[in-house]
């Protein structure tokens, strides 16, 4: 059980690694903070940990033992004879993804608190996430850190990427999960230091569809398509534009060999949502970045 | 497949809610998913399999009404039913539009025993 979150059963097959160190995924962050509670007892009464950990067992116990009288003697009638008799309905009304959406919250309340700006980028796999991000990182050297969580289901290699620029970075990955959560950024976070007035650039699992319903408790969500893709992508994956604020256009350094219709493309896009935000750009040659970077920077200020 | 990750939530709520009620078990549930709400039901109904084994969902029985999606233009006010999030308004063509239903992502009832 995971103290920090209430998170009821860690998923084992999610890591987080830090480039650089040791992988300490066989501890869950949640275990460490349950060692970190007992070595404090144990230094301010020698001797009398186990005391205490009686205390705090027999107090666990009675408890429960409250709530199983009250337990017991409904189970008892409910299972003995008459199921269908003790029938209740529970009208819940609750929001499935209450969880994800409560843990995000949060995270959004300690990047404000920070005055963190964590954006969510979001896009199909190979439309230039991770090149766009090390660019971005090589132009804003002048501006406030950043930092960076990786999101992908195997490997570290976008996060040896972005160590290589100098930001910090940690990886997630989700193993069989198609999309990171709020969950996953709460403890990608708590192993590397985002220091006050940073941004957080969060590089979601490339996946147009998943992630979309998944709160992170990003300031703005970040839509990357790339001209080398279909002009209809945001009409074939209408959610995830939907749920963005900004939209990157990436490789128009290829414009001349392809014939995707730019206009076109961000005509479609604005169907699905007026509001979108647009930045053409070329992570490779660098054109059009400038106009991301001064947006950037004028968002921290 | 983040289907699998909605089941799972919905396993989630329903342990709690039994826990909490000192049931047994579930005997049904109610679900309300909103047209628009990025569940595709077939995927769903793929995922619910996997997910319910060996919980207290595992002998429930699922309903599941999907909510159609309800938008009001935001510049002639008219409301209509949309399909896609891309849909234009019937009468005046703009897209600039308010959803009004269609996300819902809701555990409505459970029955317990």
């Amino acid at each position: 059980m995971c103290s920090t979150c209430g998170c009821g059963q860690p998923d084992d097959h999610v890591k987080i690694v830090v480039p650089g160190e040791k992988d300490i995924n066989k501890g869950q962050p949640d275990h460490g903070h349950d060692h970190t509670h007992s070595h404090t007892d144990d230094h301010n009464h020698h001797g009398h940990s186990h005391d205490h950990h009686d205390h705090t067992h027999s107090d666990q116990h009675g408890h429960n033992h409250d709530h199983h009288n009250h337990d017991h003697h409904h189970d008892h009638v409910g299972q003995d004879h008459t199921h269908s008799h003790d029938n209740r309905q529970l009208n819940l009304e609750q929001d499935i993804l209450y969880k994800n959406n409560l843990l995000a919250e949060r995270n959004r309340g300690y990047f404000e608190a920070k005055n963190i700006l964590a954006l969510n980028l979001v896009s199909s796999p190979g439309s230039g996430k991770t090149t766009f991000l090390e660019k971005t990182i090589q132009l804003f050297k002048d501006g406030p850190e950043m930092a960076v969580i990786e999101g992908d289901q195997q490997t570290s290699n976008d996060a040896n990427r972005i160590a290589a620029t100098g930001a910090k970075v940690v990886q997630i990955n989700t193993g069989k999960g198609c999309h990171l959560d709020a969950h996953m950024v709460l403890h990608a976070i708590q192993r590397i230091e985002v220091n006050n007035n940073s941004i957080l650039m969060i590089e979601n699992v490339g996946n147009l569809v998943c992630p979309s319903m998944f709160d992170l408790g990003e300031k703005q969500r970040v839509v990357i398509m790339s001209v080398t893709e279909g002009e209809d992508k945001p009409l074939k994956y209408p959610d995830m534009f939907m749920s963005s604020q900004i939209c990157v256009i990436n490789k128009i350094d290829l414009l001349p060999y392809l014939e995707f219709d730019l206009e076109k493309a961000k005509d479609y896009a604005m169907r699905v949502n007026p509001k979108l935000k647009f930045f053409e750009v070329s992570a490779t040659s660098g054109e059009g970045m400038d106009k991301w970077i001064d947006w950037l920077l004028a968002q921290t200020q | 497949m983040h289907e699998l990750s909605i089941a799972m939530s919905i396993v989630d709520i329903a342990e709690q809610e039994v826990k909490k009620n000192n049931a047994a078990e579930v005997i049904e549930i109610e679900l309300e998913i909103g047209k628009l709400s990025g569940i595709e039901p077939y995927a769903l109904d793929f995922a619910w399999d996997q997910a319910i084994l060996k919980t207290v969902l595992e002998h429930a029985k699922r309903k599941t009404r999907y909510i159609e999606a309800m938008a009001k233009c935001q510049d002639c006010g008219n409301e209509f039913e949309i399909d896609n999030f891309y849909d234009e308004c019937p009468s005046c063509q703009s897209y600039m539009k308010e959803l009004l239903s269609g996300k819902e992502l809701r555990v409505k009832s459970l029955t317990v025993i």
